[in-house]
């Protein structure tokens, strides 16, 4: 898919299967398929970001990347090392580069913990840092965040809900991690906090070199951060693409009626647009539809959707979409080579 | 013109906490037309709800205290009527959805019995009426099979079919006015759609007035006629909609504006962030509440909370600036 050498996180089909149980004896009766068939790559220094509604198995993958879930199948390489084949403790050894951020600012930190503790965990569990460096790294990686250092002794009840967040990014960057899965990192916030992390996330990306997989339901949040989008619906990625091109130039059906879904603060847009209304809930991730998962929702769906799952193929230069009634734009490609320049 | 239907001034909403007491809102005054669509915009903590449950009578009292005002329904005020009277609008005439439609259904009642129930209470329906118009209530937000899903519990709905039953629930008794708070927010994008979808089209059936409490000002702009920006416990901005969007005139409408990332946008601009964070409430503020953080902030500001100065024809902000030119606005 892209040079090898750059690229730092690379996913092949990976599943995440979970097990139903049923009757006196837990006999297992079928499996909710959260992530069934997943690829994609991530480039050093890159954000991907990973949209999807509810249910759709983003955020599975991500604690799949983190080795939070037992994947069921496939591969999830960093750099040229298989995360799977890992024992225990090489793995431990590897989370050093591989950190996480989760949505609620509320229920990940320990309310018994100070920041200087929970900032310090991860330095101690690695041997990092000892006596006097702890508090002066706490207070480095504070600043860092944007945090007053005076706060250290302080608990998270203490602090708003973007504080929390913040404290929950200097727990993460406190290995000096190359990769950082955020899960909803901003979905608890209010709005006018939600910028204010948001800019955090570019400017540490920027000063410490990292690589985000940006997990996210807020699209237009989403297009402003990432690089490349990848889009989810029941357990597979139907759509990939370079965040100006999926955006211009959405090919599946989905990506389409969940663009057109976002809501746009300008009254004028409504008048002009109207919106595609998608019928109906995603069906059950326990059973999903035989042949395209979309086709139950799809406008455009018939019987060739029914045979089978449709390939993830490159459509265009980039642009991976899983769909039989992918029709090409009829612009030239001209006049999307010129957009991808600006 | 159409005629107005409520008319809320100076209303001022209290609760003792052990930590002292919170000012949640401070005199908030507005006005409702028949079959118009208000949109009241603000962050956690700005009173947006709070001033809502409190027209309603809705917040337990104590700890909370209605301190001030009046809420002029039909020629009668809302918050002076006894309870019997208020228990007679709430769900009648006024009625109200909530954020999460899991907790506020009950989880051990059928779906068919907590629609019947408001029709029998309030519009005296026999069980067999009731049924019969829970069917059509449930068919017109679009719940399949309506006549089998009576007997389901909520846990057998999903999100978005839930908050469709809260809006039938809501609409059974033909209210004149409908509340909605952050109705969408719990949902995804595309069930959202469908819902605001609805909501537009009930509006047009029924004719009801609607107060759409949000966060979003993308939700806002599809739904609403005319919009209040709260901030610490006071409306800061009111404008039609339109007027809003082209003109916003308060800093803190301008930055929230202005934080969210424009779908539309090819590069890749830095986002506009309000730096600092929302008051605490424990005095109530004699100065602007926005003050601490806001670009255009002059000396005037800490001394003086601004009223609402007129802006333009039914456009008014609470700020002492013109930020269009700097220059400084005098109270009439």
């Amino acid at each position: 898919m892209q040079n090898n050498n750059e690229t730092l996180i690379r996913v092949e089909d990976l599943k995440v299967h979970f097990p139903i149980y049923r009757g006196v004896i837990r006999r297992q009766v079928g499996s909710v398929k959260a992530v069934d068939g997943v690829s994609f790559s991530i480039k050093k220094g890159e954000t991907l970001g990973l949209v999807g509604e509810s249910g759709c198995g983003k955020t599975t993958t991500g604690r799949a990347i983190v080795q939070l879930y037992k994947p069921t199948a496939g591969h999830i390489y960093f750099e040229d090392t298989d995360l799977i084949s890992l024992k225990e403790e090489p793995m431990r050894l590897m989370r050093q580069e591989i950190q996480m951020i989760f949505q609620d600012p509320y229920a990940s930190l320990n309310p018994r913990m100070t920041v200087r503790d929970i900032v310090a965990e991860p330095l101690l569990a690695f041997g990092l840092a000892t006596g006097k460096e702890i508090d002066a790294r706490v207070k480095e990686l504070m600043n860092l965040v944007r945090l007053d250092p005076d706060f250290i002794h302080r608990f998270p009840h203490e602090f708003s809900g973007g504080q929390r967040q913040r404290i929950g990014i200097a727990r993460a960057l406190a290995l000096n991690p190359a990769f950082i899965v955020c899960d909803e990192p901003i979905s608890a916030l209010d709005v006018s906090i939600q910028a204010q992390i948001v800019n955090l996330f570019e400017d540490l990306q920027k000063e410490l070199n990292l690589t985000y997989l940006f997990i996210a339901h807020d699209l237009s949040m989403v297009r402003h951060i990432s690089d490349r989008v990848a889009v989810m619906y029941l357990g597979i990625i139907v759509e990939l693409a370079d965040r100006n091109e999926i955006y211009n130039n959405p090919l599946h059906p989905y990506t389409k009626a969940l663009l057109s879904a976002i809501p746009v603060p300008d009254p004028d847009h409504y008048r002009k647009h109207s919106r595609i209304i998608m019928e109906g809930d995603v069906p059950s991730p326990a059973n999903p539809p035989s042949g395209c998962r979309f086709r139950t929702r799809c406008p455009l769906a018939d019987q060739e959707c029914e045979k089978g799952r449709p390939e993830f193929r490159e459509v265009l230069p980039g642009h991976f979409v899983e769909c039989f009634k992918v029709e090409l734009p009829t612009r030239s490609k001209e006049v999307l080579t010129e957009e991808n320049t600006l | 013109m159409t005629s107005e239907i409520l008319n809320v001034q100076g209303l001022e909403t209290q609760f003792n906490t052990p930590e002292g007491v919170v000012h949640a809102v401070n005199g908030v005054d507005f006005k409702l037309n028949e079959g118009e669509t208000l949109g009241i915009v603000g962050e956690s903590g700005c009173g947006k709800s709070v001033s809502m449950l409190s027209i309603l009578r809705l917040i337990q009292q104590p700890p909370g205290k209605i301190v001030a005002g009046n809420a002029m329904f039909k020629g009668q005020d809302l918050l002076q009527m006894s309870n019997d009277d208020i228990r007679r609008v709430r769900g009648g005439q006024i009625s109200m959805i909530f954020q999460d439609p899991m907790t506020s259904l009950n989880p051990v009642m059928t779906i068919g019995k907590q629609l019947a129930e408001p029709l029998m209470l309030h519009l005296g329906f026999s069980q067999e009426q009731a049924r019969n118009r829970s069917i059509e209530l449930l068919e017109q937000v679009g719940i399949p099979r309506a006549a089998d899903r009576l007997k389901d519990y909520p846990h057998q709905y999903s999100g978005g079919m839930r908050q469709r039953v809260m809006i039938a629930m809501a609409l059974s008794c033909a209210p004149q006015i409908l509340i909605a708070d952050e109705p969408t927010t719990a949902l995804d994008v595309t069930i959202q759609a469908q819902i605001v979808d609805l909501v537009i089209r009930l509006r047009e059936e029924v004719g009801m007035a609607i107060i759409w409490i949000t966060h979003d000002l993308g939700v806002v702009a599809s739904i609403a006629h005319r919009v209040n920006v709260m901030y610490g416990g006071f409306v800061i901005e009111e404008a039609l909609i339109d007027e809003l969007y082209r003109r916003p005139s308060h800093p803190y409408t301008v930055g929230l504006l202005g934080s969210l990332p424009q779908i539309q946008a090819e590069g890749r601009k830095r986002l506009y962030s309000i730096d600092g964070m929302p008051p605490m409430l424990y005095k109530k503020p004699h100065s602007c509440p926005f003050a601490p953080r806001c670009k255009w902030v002059i000396e005037k500001c800490r001394m003086e909370n601004p009223p609402l100065l007129p802006i333009e024809e039914g456009h008014r902000a609470a700020c002492w600036v013109n930020i269009e030119d700097g220059s400084v606005r005098d109270a009439e």
